[in-house]
């Protein structure tokens, strides 16, 4: 049962049509055996860029679609909903290019970003460290300038995209972290060929295992120096600024994982028939189907209301927080009461709802665990 | 530089439960989801094949309600240079016949058309012969179910599939065409695609702006009325057999049972 959108115009009405039709037709029957495979898809990538659909937010100077959040966002829900590696990739994607599209120069954007933007290349977010996860700010691998470029030396954690990544938009530490946190760390726009970086194996995850997972490995890296991204010691504020809207990317996420894990719920429920009619009809599992729509459209609107103020140009990291925060716990309760309604034949990897619950358990932690988001909205009501 | 003519429709999705009205057993428009026919979409990736490869232009027509500006901007975003809709309300419940004079007034407001391509049928009606009647109308060769289309020049070769076999066609342009699900696969509009086809002219037309006579279209006047439907009566659970060794007879005795072998 597709969401019930009301799009601002006939061209988000059209976009939206265009990723249900990719999602139908092109993502959601290879799902399945690409996870149970853990097999990356990346010409699935290729496919969205070839659509346009690789740069929706940003400048259409720089090829991107300059569509508002609102409309990105629900294609992103659309394309997760059929297939949630794809979803979350599209928006670590974006997320990626966020840095150089607000922060870089006319000459850098000019030179990379369009490739970004409206060619097919594909890119990954690096700041996690082994050691610096929630405090992102401890994060120590190393940039030492050396005449027209940086020397980067360590490793970066959960790179999602790690080792299949066109470029890699990359936090290091130019100098000492300083006693407030915000200096120190800048950002890179490093080349996937760039000598002396490698991916580490894969990791082995309990969901998303189509989605690659790995560390990135910095030996003596030679990053030329043109491809900062704004100024040393601006990184930290760079990415927690491209976090903030691609927090809004994993909300909408969650909420195409909960509609797909509902909508499997609902019409398992309508076929199934116990003690002489269709589950359905059970008060004990229409509750649960209600409780999980109520869920699914509360999240929805949720991340539509961050989205749109961000559209308009207003403060918007506590809303963003916040549905963060709702969207993804609702996808795990979600998900699991779907398992619930299949009963037996929910818990095998014949019906996708055990998938859908294991892959509903990361988007809880990644792009800021749901105790940093209650950090975020605590310290916005206590500025306020 | 070939001027192409591409028919297109709007159907309800086949991915939806389809209804006929109850009142008077057309098409329940408002009950499916209504999307442009995968096999116009064929057609539409064929022009524009043949397009990109000798430049020319290609016109997207739809005869349909208001709503079918919907699939007529799809066909554009593809990559379609313009489209022409007719619509009008007298239209509801034409006949393969009436329609097809309606589309072949509409053709001709184009000018110098070297090509039409049509899908071989709709997947809700599945008449199957309204680029034939079409043909007929125009005066132009008909080569219909085709596989495959090459233009040389002036002249159009075509690989007709049907259940007799393969056929191989060549004929003068101007010709109507209709090309079978085997032709190609069409491709994805883009996001550039949707943005651009809101700048490409339709032009809407009435049947009076085309001069067709009201008297010849709609429900009243088709030559084929519907008398009685109903719905599809639900799958049932089939006929188990346990296969003791003989699997292979008892299949075969049941086909022959069903006169299928």
């Amino acid at each position: 049962m597709p969401a019930e959108r009301l799009l601002p115009t006939t061209e988000a009405e059209d976009l939206i049509a265009l990723a249900r039709e990719i999602a139908r037709e092109e993502l959601a029957p290879h799902a399945a055996e690409y996870e149970e495979a853990g097999r990356f898809p990346r010409e699935k990538f290729r496919l969205l860029g070839k659509s346009g659909l690789l740069g929706l937010p940003y400048s259409e100077r720089w090829g991107g679609g300059e569509v508002p959040y609102e409309v990105y966002l629900q294609v992103l829900e659309e394309i997760a909903s059929a297939w949630m590696t794809v979803g979350v990739g599209l928006s670590v994607h974006t997320m990626s290019c966020f840095a150089l599209a607000h922060h870089g120069t006319d000459e850098q954007r000019e030179r990379w970003l369009p490739a970004m933007l409206e060619g097919d290349l594909l890119g990954a977010y690096a700041l996690s460290e082994t050691h610096a996860g929630s405090d992102a700010a401890a994060l120590s691998t190393r940039a030492r300038r050396d005449g027209d470029s940086y020397v980067v030396t360590g490793t970066k954690a959960w790179t999602t995209h790690g080792g299949e990544a066109d470029f890699y938009t990359t936090m290091v530490r130019t100098s000492d972290r300083t006693t407030d946190d915000t200096g120190g760390i800048s950002c890179l726009l490093v080349d996937a060929d760039t000598p002396g970086l490698s991916a580490a194996a894969p990791e082995r995850k309990m969901g998303l295992t189509g989605s690659t997972t790995a560390q990135m490995i910095f030996e003596d890296a030679r990053v030329a120096a043109d491809r900062l991204i704004g100024a040393e010691g601006d990184g930290l504020r760079i990415a927690l600024a491209s976090l903030s809207s691609g927090r809004l990317g994993i909300a909408a996420c969650s909420v195409g994982l909960a509609q797909a894990a509902l909508d499997e719920a609902l019409a398992y429920a309508r076929e199934r028939r116990q003690f002489g009619q269709p589950i359905i009809q059970f008060q004990g599992i229409e509750f649960l189907l209600a409780d999980m729509a109520a869920a699914i459209e509360s999240a929805r609107a949720m991340y539509l209301d961050a989205a749109r103020r961000r559209d308009r140009g207003l403060p918007f990291h506590r809303q963003a927080s916040i549905a963060k925060l709702v969207a993804t716990d609702a996808a795990m309760k979600v998900t699991t009461d779907a398992v619930q309604v299949l009963g037996g034949a929910g818990y095998t990897r014949d019906f996708p709802v055990e998938r859908y619950m294991r892959e509903a358990k990361v988007p809880q932690i990644f792009e800021g665990t749901n105790q940093i988001q209650r950090i975020v909205i605590a310290r916005e009501l206590r500025k306020a | 530089m070939p001027n192409i003519v591409v028919l297109v429709k709007q159907v309800p999705d086949t991915y939806s439960e389809r209804k006929l009205n109850e009142s008077d057993h057309t098409l329940d428009r408002e009950s499916a989801d209504a999307v442009l026919d995968e096999i116009n979409e064929r057609a539409v990736e064929e022009a524009l094949k043949i397009k990109e490869a000798s430049e020319g232009e290609v016109t997207v027509l739809c005869v349909g309600p208001d709503r079918a500006t919907d699939a007529i901007r799809k066909a554009l975003s593809m990559g379609a240079d313009k489209a022409i809709h007719v619509s009008d309300e007298s239209l509801h419940g034409s006949d393969m016949v009436a329609t097809a004079k309606v589309i072949a007034a509409a053709i001709g407001r184009v000018e110098g058309v070297d090509l039409v391509i049509a899908g071989n049928e709709a997947s809700d009606g599945r008449g199957g012969a309204v680029p034939a009647m079409l043909a007929e109308l125009l005066g132009m060769p008909q080569l219909t179910h085709a596989r495959q289309v090459t233009v040389d020049g002036s002249t159009v070769q075509v690989d007709r599939e049907t259940e007799e076999g393969l056929t191989h066609l060549e004929a003068g342009l101007p010709a109507v065409i209709s090309v079978t699900e085997k032709i190609n696969e069409p491709r994805y509009p883009s996001f550039k695609g949707i943005m651009a086809a809101k700048k490409k002219p339709v032009e809407t037309l009435t049947v009076a702006d085309l001069g067709v006579d009201a008297g010849e279209v709609g429900l009243a006047n088709a030559w084929s009325t519907v008398l009685e439907a109903a719905p599809k009566p639900p799958r049932t659970a089939g006929q188990r057999v346990d296969d003791e060794g003989d699997g292979g007879t008892k299949i075969a005795e049941y086909l022959v049972g069903q006169k299928l072998i």
